[in-house]
């Protein structure tokens, strides 16, 4: 337990899950719309501002898990209550509560039926997403990451498009099938360890066989979650259907879920079977990449275009882990949030969009640049932001990425350069039809610029653009300690198994 | 004091035989007498909770183990008549008949955790039994065609074939032993005079409460009768005796057999087609009984899952996970009850947009399922990886991979009627209007079901240490 430093005094850690449940809570006995919405509203902006004296109190020399509360649950089993944060996981928490009043207040009048109901999944969600990110007992995690299928799946099979049926159940079915065998796996490290707590499962000796299989349970049930290629079709299906801010959470939250556990559970847990399977992974990330960036070309559906280009940024991001050094793994964990801002406003432009033409046909939208000058500049921004423009967040998540992939094999870096290059080419593309269209534009002079509202949702998007883009050095710090201690770690039993080897040589 | 439950049920069954008497009995009476032995019931048997004694020379033991099961026991028959007060499927005139014969299989079942004598085990069951299988022709003819009593047919015949079986291997272990007592058969045998017939022997009354439980070789009876009895009765025969047939089950495998890695073998190639055969099956249902039948093959094979370590532990977490089954099944069939309209079987299709009809029991009837699929953080969940923790304790991993993949199978058709009870469209399907007592009976079976699965270290513990004066 001198891994945890242990909170004093106020909870702020259970008070963040909590929070949104109570508030979800008090929405069952009152549901009448504008009392929902503001509700909601005031509930995931209380979150995020409490969310803050995270930052304030974190101390981010040190590569303990801080804030950290620990209570005894199911003792016959060793399953304990415990939650924590460290420099991984701090920012995706972060951004998980941010994300989530942009959802409420993009959803105000986009959910027109039902939204006492919808407002209850929303915080439903935010409680398990929060979860996710801070349990550090492994059935407190996968409670919190199973729990959270039952409102997403609402969310789009309620509230969603034309085919919200097939895309709710597919990945509900997806999803849940990939998470089965994690069960096994979990329950198998506890029988070796004696325990469910997570940092205690971490750098144990276990055999390589063990550890291989352990490893592609974790595997299937991450990849299918970040989606990495093979297993992403669920992904372009959700995010079509689902409703502005189901797509925004999918986007934003759900995708980090695989990648934040591919970092936290494959790496220190298996770290043999990491190495000796890192390289058929990068090269699926790279597959991914590519294979997002030709799919994204080809694609006149906005949503869809935007789904495929996030297959494509999630590969960057598991091409970051899986070179194991630390420019890759800070690249990615900032790429993580970055393709969290990013690709999030992308789909509230798109949402937009939606509720003016009811279409996310890019033919539609085409020359929407004339009558809607403030929509197409925050459009503009965001787009150059998702191909990784210098000056934007992207542009210092890749290039870290990439930095990394080139310290570690300069063939597979070049090979990735590509899908930077196919990124610019469908998000211009993107861009151009919707700004200018062509000669046979549709007649969009119905169409009313953005109003307050829908500006004061971007706004933000854009400053942490910008922010990122221009200083990362505050977000990077935040991670720094944790991640060189990770690789530290990850050295130290690379040397140490390196020894071990050449002795019994 | 001591068996003041059974005396409550025997009352009442008496009770409900005297309003049988008059000519034209009244339907509100049948119905409240019904629910205060309901009640009563629960309350006598947690007043009785503490008590133990030894009855009737030795056959008949109350302890902590019988006690356990019948406050479970009473506690599902108080929910269940609540569920099913309107009990739309049975003629007016058939009621209070049909209460005594519920009452008095409840009896039976009480009667049977308490058995520790062949003899006392076999009456009880067959006490249960035979009202129970009455009760499945009772419903009214709607169809025309009688399946009420095609299933009643099948339901005795296969249930009487079950028990023949069991009668069977207790009759070895008499002839093995010399006694009829439980305890005395285990102390013989723990001595050391085993033969392979004892083997068979247990495996053979095992079979006639693993036709209770509905476990593989022995489900085949399951979707028929479930489709063919009222749904309040397919609700009692889904639930209620599963009770009985774990805790005899757990009673019959600590009998020494000098063969157990046999034994849990074959457990587990039993549990396995259970879950295997249930699940598959399942999917392709159109009817909500007959799914859900299918569906309590499966859990039965993770019940099996649980028995087959053999330990204490192991036998206190079936306990766990039959109680949890019972409170799940209990959520969904208080719903099916309550959206037929006039005791008609109803197919998945139409629980369309039951969210609109009927938001609350819509909510209720998803968390039924999803408790039954094996989400967190309901009880399903917690007990399904409690069942499957000890079953990779005892080194089955290949066994809990294929019980993992089936909860993944199982989760699409669960998932069926949850999507048609929340996106279908409702056109051509009536607003359902329903009692609050019914309403507020499945939210607390919601909130059972929930705190269970979150708050499961108490009654997992009690569960476990209880089981110990078996062991």
């Amino acid at each position: 337990m001198d891994l945890l430093l242990i909170k004093e005094g106020f909870p702020l850690l259970t008070f963040l899950i909590f929070l949104p449940l109570a508030g979800a809570v008090v929405l069952l006995f009152y549901h009448g719309e504008a009392f929902a919405r503001l509700w909601t509203l005031i509930v995931t902006s209380l979150t995020a501002v409490f969310s803050l004296l995270l930052i304030s109190g974190f101390n981010s020399a040190s590569s303990k898990y801080q804030f950290a509360e620990a209570y005894d649950w199911i003792p016959r089993f060793h399953i304990n209550y415990i939650v924590g944060i460290d420099g991984i996981s701090i920012l995706l928490v972060l951004l998980t509560t941010f994300i989530m009043p942009f959802c409420v207040l993009a959803s105000w009048k986009y959910i027109k039926t039902r939204v006492a109901p919808f407002m209850f999944c929303l915080l439903i969600m935010e409680t398990a997403m929060i979860g996710v990110f801070v349990a550090l007992d492994f059935i407190l995690f996968y409670i919190f990451w199973e729990f959270m299928l039952i409102p997403m799946y609402l969310l789009i099979a309620i509230w969603g498009g034309p085919r919200k049926v097939y895309a709710s159940i597919k990945f509900f079915l997806y999803t849940l099938a990939g998470s089965v065998l994690l069960l096994v796996a979990i329950i198998a490290l506890y029988l070796k360890t004696g325990s469910f707590f997570i940092p205690e499962m971490m750098w144990q000796e276990y055999s390589l066989t063990f550890q291989v299989l352990v490893f592609l349970a974790f595997f299937l049930a991450f990849a299918i979650k970040v989606p990495m290629f093979p297993f992403h079709t669920w992904l372009p299906a959700a995010h079509v259907e689902a409703p502005t801010a189901g797509s925004v959470i999918l986007a934003s939250v759900l995708l980090k879920m695989g990648t934040y556990g591919l970092l936290r559970f494959c790496l220190p847990i298996t770290p043999d079977a990491t190495m000796l399977l890192a390289t058929p992974i990068l090269w699926l990330s790279i597959a991914g990449i590519i294979y997002g960036g030709f799919t994204a070309l080809a694609q006149q559906d906005m949503k869809k275009l935007i789904a495929y280009s996030s297959v494509g940024h999630m590969g960057f991001v598991t091409l970051g882990i899986f070179v194991l050094n630390s420019r890759g793994i800070e690249g990615s964990i900032l790429q993580m949030i970055n393709h969290g801002v990013t690709t999030g406003a992308l789909f509230l432009c798109v949402g937009m969009i939606y509720e003016r033409t009811h279409s996310r046909e890019l033919a539609v939208a085409a020359g929407v640049g004339k009558y809607m000058p403030w929509f197409v500049s925050f459009l503009a921004v965001f787009a150059l932001s998702s191909f990784a423009f210098p000056g934007t967040n992207s542009f210092i998540g890749e290039f870290l990425v990439l930095a990394g992939t080139f310290e570690h094999n300069t063939i597979l870096a070049l090979a990735a350069i590509p899908g930077a290059v196919l990124a610019a080419a469908y998000m211009l593309r993107m861009l151009q039809k919707i700004v200018w269209g062509g000669i046979a534009n549709p007649d969009q002079s119905y169409l009313a610029d953005l109003d307050v509202r829908e500006i004061v949702i971007l706004a933000p998007f854009l400053f942490f653009v910008f922010w990122i883009g221009l200083a990362p050095q505050p977000f990077i710090d935040l991670m720094h300690t944790s991640v060189s201690h990770l690789l530290d770690q990850l050295n130290y039993w690379q040397h140490h198994h390196q020894v071990a080897t050449v002795l019994w040589r | 004091m001591v068996i003041l439950p059974e005396l409550v049920l025997l009352t009442g069954a008496l009770a409900f035989f005297v309003i049988s008497l008059s000519k034209t009995p009244d339907r509100n009476v049948a119905k409240f007498t019904a629910l205060f032995f309901g009640f009563a019931t629960f309350a006598a048997a947690c007043l009785s909770f503490q008590s133990q004694a030894t009855l009737f020379y030795g056959a008949y033991a109350v302890d902590q183990y019988s006690q356990l099961f019948k406050v479970l026991i009473g506690f599902s028959v108080a929910l269940l008549l609540v569920a099913g007060q309107n009990l739309k499927g049975i003629d007016d005139h058939v009621r209070p008949e049909y209460y005594m014969f519920l009452l008095l299989s409840v009896l039976g079942l009480m009667m049977l955790v308490s058995s520790v004598e062949l003899i006392a085990i076999f009456t009880s069951l067959e006490l249960s039994s035979f009202a129970l299988y009455l009760l499945v022709p009772m419903r009214d003819d709607r169809t025309g065609i009688r399946v009420q009593m095609e299933a009643g047919m099948k339901y005795i015949l296969f249930g009487v074939m079950a028990t023949g079986f069991m009668l069977y291997g207790m009759s070895y272990l008499f002839g093995l032993t010399g006694t009829t007592y439980l305890k005395d058969i285990i102390v013989f045998l723990s001595k050391g005079n085993l033969q392979p017939a004892v083997v068979v022997a247990v495996l053979m009354t095992l079979s006639g409460f693993f036709y209770k439980l509905a476990v593989f070789p022995m489900h085949f009876w399951v979707p028929d009768i479930y489709q063919g009895a009222s749904n309040e009765t397919t609700a009692f025969i889904a639930t209620i005796p599963k009770f009985g047939a774990v805790a005899l089950l757990i009673r019959f495998l600590t009998v020494p057999t000098g063969y157990s890695p046999f034994l849990v073998e074959l457990l587990a190639v039993v549990a396995i087609c259970s879950m295997f055969y249930g699940n598959l099956c399942a999917l392709v249902q159109k009817d909500i009984k007959r799914m859900l039948g299918f569906s309590g093959i499966a859990h039965a094979g993770f019940v099996i899952l649980g028995l087959m370590t053999m330990k204490g532990e192991g036998y206190g977490l079936a306990i766990y996970y039959i109680a949890g089954y019972v409170l799940m099944n209990l959520a969904c069939f208080l719903v099916i009850s309550n959206v037929s309209q006039e005791g008609e079987n109803l197919r998945i299709e139409d629980f369309n947009g039951l969210y609109q009809r009927q938001p609350v029991l819509a909510f209720i009837l998803a968390v039924g399922l999803f408790a039954l699929a094996g989400i967190p953080p309901f009880v399903g969940f917690m007990a399904k990886f409690m069942v499957l923790t000890s079953a990779l304790q005892a080194d089955h991993l290949l066994l809990v991979c294929l019980a993992a993949i089936n909860t993944a199978i199982a989760i699409y058709y669960y998932l069926s009627v949850v999507k048609a009870a929340y996106t279908a469209d409702p056109a051509g399907h009536p607003t359902v209007v329903v009692h609050p007592t019914i309403q507020v009976t499945g939210i607390a079976l919601v909130i059972a079901i929930v705190l269970m699965g979150a708050l499961p270290a108490k009654f997992v513990d009690f569960a476990g240490t209880v089981v110990q004066v078996l062991l």
